[in-house]
């Protein structure tokens, strides 16, 4: 420390301080765009193979879940006109990919691994026989017609992959706000997605409009 | 430290007159450096609602893809056009918008591509459709339907 001696101390006018950080900040306020962008992501099949023929669909036909939607907007669940509500369709969606009602092998190292809430529940109404085998090998199938509005159709992608999401997110113990905001780049993170993931495929099939 | 005084008595004041004309000077210089990519969008966005958002991870792999009725129906009709950039675009177009989108990216990054629809909710699925099959045929095959967090739940 300097002794007693007063040293006027160098000053810097700090009037136009305000100025800079002004200008700064309109600037950045300007050139900001903030990331407002989301929506549900989908993976879109690979293109047809022209020397291959196309493969042969060979699941059996109680483990693909058909829902169809026309030009009018109007949706075919299972071969039957659907009126109800896409939160109906959320719950049979659920209801068909945790059917175990023939479950293979694999089928059953998934039952074993749900917590018991799960197990509960699919014990109660998931073993019927004439619904999906188990969820390794339900498939659910979206078609919709060329004049199907988008609205609707992503009305049905949301409750699909709402089904799905809320099975991911039971089966690791939280919730489904918690689980769509899971950041892939963390270790533990990532972990629990590929747990709750592995071997319940997210199976939508989007059929080509005719 | 005080053992080497300086006497010295230089002026300390650093004059600040010039400080304004500083700072303009930088304005100005990012005013002409930086660009403002934003496009204009000519169609019309009103973007449908769900519940099952998730987040775009990087958004320098996006690339986006308007659909919509255009807002200037005397000029363009009122039949959904599909714009990317700046242009309307015919479907057959679309590869080659992705193409060239995929040229921008590191050669690592081109499959993860994300294709961002930003389609209007009156528009029916026969132009959704045909734009994913050029989608596919393009190897862009990771598609993001935008759409708007459904506040009622």
């Amino acid at each position: 420390m300097p002794r007693g001696k007063k040293r006027p101390l160098p000053e810097v006018s700090s009037g136009s301080m305000a100025d800079i950080a002004f200008l700064l900040l309109i600037f950045f306020l300007v050139t900001t765009t903030i990331a407002n962008d989301k929506g549900i992501a989908m993976l879109l099949p690979p293109k047809p193979d022209p020397n291959e023929p196309p493969p042969e669909v060979n699941k059996n036909d109680k483990n693909i879940f058909k829902i169809l939607a026309n030009s009018s907007d109007q949706l075919l669940v299972e071969d039957e006109p659907y009126k109800k509500s896409m939160d109906e369709l959320k719950k049979e969606v659920k209801e068909f990919v945790l059917n175990f009602g023939d479950p293979t092998e694999e089928g059953i190292q998934v039952y074993n691994s749900l917590p018991s809430s799960m197990k509960a529940s699919v014990n109660r109404f998931g073993k019927r026989p004439d619904s999906s085998d188990d969820p390794t090998e339900c498939v659910v199938s979206f078609k919709a017609a060329r004049g199907t509005s988008y609205e609707l159709y992503i009305d049905v992608l949301d409750a699909i992959n709402a089904a799905y999401n809320e099975i991911y997110a039971e089966r690791v113990g939280i919730t489904v706000e918690e689980w769509l905001a899971l950041d892939k780049d963390d270790d533990i993170q990532k972990d629990m997605y590929n747990r709750a993931r592995s071997n319940i495929p997210r199976a939508i099939s989007i059929a080509e409009p005719d | 430290m005080s053992k080497f005084k300086k006497s010295s008595n230089t002026e300390q004041d650093i004059p600040t007159a010039a400080l304004p004309d500083i700072i303009f000077m930088l304005l100005f210089f990012f005013m002409v450096t930086t660009v403002m990519r934003e496009t204009d969008i000519m169609v019309k966005q009103q973007l449908p609602r769900a519940s099952q958002l998730t987040k775009i991870e990087r958004k320098s792999l996006v690339s986006y893809i308007y659909i919509g009725e255009p807002k200037n129906t005397s000029l363009y009709g009122n039949e959904p056009k599909i714009q990317t950039n700046d242009v309307f675009v015919d479907t057959d177009d679309v590869v080659q918008f992705v193409n060239q989108e995929k040229d921008k990216l590191s050669e690592v990054e081109r499959d993860q591509i994300t294709m961002s629809m930003k389609v209007d909710v009156e528009v029916k699925m026969g132009i959704v459709s045909d734009v994913q099959q050029e989608l596919r045929e393009a190897n862009a095959r990771k598609v993001l339907y935008s759409s708007i967090k459904r506040s009622e739940e």
